[in-house]
């Protein structure tokens, strides 16, 4: 899968989690960026990006990710 | 709204939460309750999928989260914000990873039976405080299965394995339910079993997020809380409205012939569909109504309900539209004929196209996806409609009550005048006390009843006990039998005594005994009672509701007089009670 298809679906979960429709993520976007994107969602985003791509992350990843561009890494790799 | 219907897409429910919580807010008619969830693991994914559900089953939930894993401690020795908050409701959602202490494989049956009493205890004295200081339903998970069996095979059955610790301590936990009104056990090992105990307990959830079950399963967990909820509240669903060709039977009567469609044991087919009647059948032993509509001539319908290795019989059924009218039309006339609202039916019908059309006529009818014959049970099972809280015993003989009716409008149709059918009818009318029997009853009326109901005032067991136990309060139940049978408790109506005047909080009947004069009965009575005790006035409020509408003059029509109306329709009454003249039905009245 390309960088570009993954984004397109990626912007997608993002879209619903954080429920705006004007939501566009890219490679630098971190916690900081996204209105709402707290802890607690931010369990629900991985799940939702878990459940999208056929992945998991392992427990040490979730931590370590450091901005979207990292997650993408990680699906690249993995889906 | 489908998509929070069975079988559920958790993955989705996570996702798209937000929008669907917007979508669900807007609904009309939604009621408020205070709900408490305390946690001994993190909850906010609970609540906010809890929410959802209720939601959709008409409950607007406002949450109380104790502090992570505070669940005892909030509950044991009180907390000012849960004291404000004032719960209609309180969850407990623990799993085996609270318990605090196992046997361990030195541990003598003593002392694991010794252990098993500590955690009982510290579990029941919770659920004792949270009574008293509360006096509201209480919902305690029971223990899924641990993550390892230390025993191997033998730790379900030896003492010292932690799976046999639990199933030990889930039965005193059963008992405790068993014998306490208005504590139910949310079903967590039966959840985690059906999900997939491997998913379900992923460690990961735990020591990432502590929470101690898998993201996408808490939709699962949330609809089981909250199918308990809505029952609590008197929202399950009433009748089992079903079709007949290739959903009670496989084939086509009407095309097949009796002798053609499948059901019973001769081959795989007939068989499924046998175990499916036996379902039903089930589902009417617990007071579920049952009907049919279906596109057929009557006398084929009966045929086919007479097949002799069938399960089910014509006389299981309180209604059966067998005809070629359309299915919503037919839906609205059984709701109108059995006095029902038709959001209280779920329609099984396998066709599709029916099933869409059923949907956009708005009726309200929940519409499960009867897609194979061998899901047909589970889909209706696990679609939890008619979730049981509590089996009152008029739930057991409400299908007979209903075909006592039947009789009732046969004989209607056969005398002369409406009072020579009352007198006809030899009624009989007990009128007394909350009296502690029917406390579980008379609460599942102020939660169910709908229509004639002036304050729909809904209260839990609790709050009954309460009024009843209170000399502030003026309570009376109304039970009605006649020749043709017993009625069961049909009217409920309450009172707050405020110097002179009786303020009625409560004034309910079920509708199954609309025309008969048990409101008349109850006046007479009411009056009676509120005289001995020094009252001068009786105050009648009504307050309207989209479904309450027929009973707006009911004040009225019972000789009080209008004080005053307010813009949204409420309105307040009052009757003095010096120079009342009993109505005097034609019921003879025990007290």
């Amino acid at each position: 899968m390309s960088r570009e298809e993954i984004y397109e679906r990626l912007n997608a979960v993002f879209r619903d989690v954080f429920d705006d429709e004007t939501l566009t993520v890219n490679d630098s976007t971190t916690a900081h960026d996204v209105e709402g994107w707290d802890s607690l969602r931010h369990i629900t985003l991985l799940a939702a990006v878990e459940d999208e791509f056929d992945i998991e992350f392992s427990m040490g990843q979730t931590v370590s990710m450091k901005n979207v561009g990292e997650m993408v890494d990680y699906i690249e790799k993995e889906a | 709204m489908e998509i929070l219907q069975y079988p559920l897409d958790g993955q989705t429910l996570l996702r798209k939460k937000l929008k669907l919580k917007k979508e669900l807010s807007v609904r009309p008619e939604l009621i408020e309750k205070r709900i408490a969830v305390l946690g001994g693991s993190t909850t906010n994914e609970v609540v906010d999928q809890l929410e959802l559900f209720l939601l959709d089953y008409g409950i607007k939930p406002v949450f109380y989260q104790s502090e992570y894993a505070q669940y005892w401690q909030d509950a044991m020795f009180g907390n000012p914000e849960l004291d404000a908050f004032a719960p209609d409701v309180v969850y407990i959602h623990t799993n085996w990873r609270n318990v605090t202490a196992f046997p361990t494989t030195q541990s003598s049956k003593e002392e694991s039976d010794r252990f098993l009493a500590e955690q009982f205890t510290h579990f029941s004295t919770m659920w004792e405080k949270i009574a008293e200081r509360y006096r509201c339903p209480i919902i305690q998970n029971n223990f899924d299965r641990p993550n390892y069996r230390l025993l191997g095979n033998s730790d379900i059955s030896d003492h010292r394995g932690r799976s046999n610790f639990l199933f030990r301590l889930n039965q005193l936990f059963y008992d405790y339910a068993d014998t306490h009104n208005g504590f139910y056990i949310n079903d967590i090992d039966y959840l985690s079993a059906a999900y997939g105990l491997e998913t379900w307990g992923n460690p990961l959830y735990w020591n990432m997020y502590k929470y101690f079950l898998c993201l996408d399963a808490i939709p699962l967990l949330a609809k089981s809380v909250a199918d308990i909820i809505k029952s609590i509240y008197g929202k399950n669903k009433k009748v089992l409205v079903l079709d007949l060709d290739n959903t009670l039977w496989g084939g086509v009567v009407g095309d097949d012939g009796v002798e053609g469609i499948q059901v019973g044991p001769e081959v795989p087919m007939g068989q499924i569909y046998s175990e499916f009647q036996r379902y039903v059948k089930d589902l009417k032993s617990i007071g579920v109504l049952l009907a049919v509509n279906s596109k057929n001539d009557e006398a084929n319908a009966l045929a086919g309900l007479n097949h002799p290795d069938g399960v089910l019989r014509p006389d299981d059924f309180v209604n059966i539209k067998a005809n070629w009218d359309n299915k919503d039309r037919n839906m609205v006339q059984i709701a109108s004929e059995l006095n029902l609202g038709a959001d209280s039916f779920v329609f099984a019908d396998d066709n599709p196209t029916e099933r869409e059309i059923m949907k956009r006529a708005e009726l309200g009818v929940a519409v499960p996806v009867m897609d194979k014959v061998e899901n047909y049970i589970r889909t209706i099972d696990r679609g939890g409609y008619f979730e049981v809280t509590s089996l009152s015993s008029d739930d057991l003989v409400r299908v007979r009550m209903y075909q006592e009716n039947a009789k009732r409008q046969v004989l209607e149709k056969s005398v002369g005048s409406y009072d020579e059918f009352l007198e006809s009818l030899e009624m009989k009318a007990t009128i007394r006390r909350f009296e502690p029997i029917y406390i579980n009853r008379i609460a599942q009326l102020t939660n169910k009843s709908n229509q004639f109901n002036l304050t729909t005032l809904r209260c839990s067991e609790s709050d009954i006990t309460a009024m009843a136990d209170s000399p502030d309060w003026l309570c009376l139940y109304g039970k009605l039998e006649d020749k043709f049978g017993d009625n069961g408790v049909v009217s409920v109506i309450s009172g707050e005594k405020q110097g002179a005047e009786l303020h009625m909080r409560l004034w309910l009947m079920s509708c199954r005994v609309l025309k008969r004069g048990m409101e008349d009965a109850m006046l007479d009575t009411l009056v009676s009672d509120a005289k001995a005790q020094g009252m001068e006035a009786i105050v009648g409020y009504y307050y309207p509701t989209p479904k309450n509408g027929m009973v707006k003059d009911f004040y009225r029509n019972m000789g009080f007089a209008l004080v005053s109306e307010e813009e949204n329709g409420s309105t307040t009454w009052r009757l003095a009670l010096d120079g009342y003249v009993p109505k005097g039905p034609h019921i003879q009245i025990q007290r």
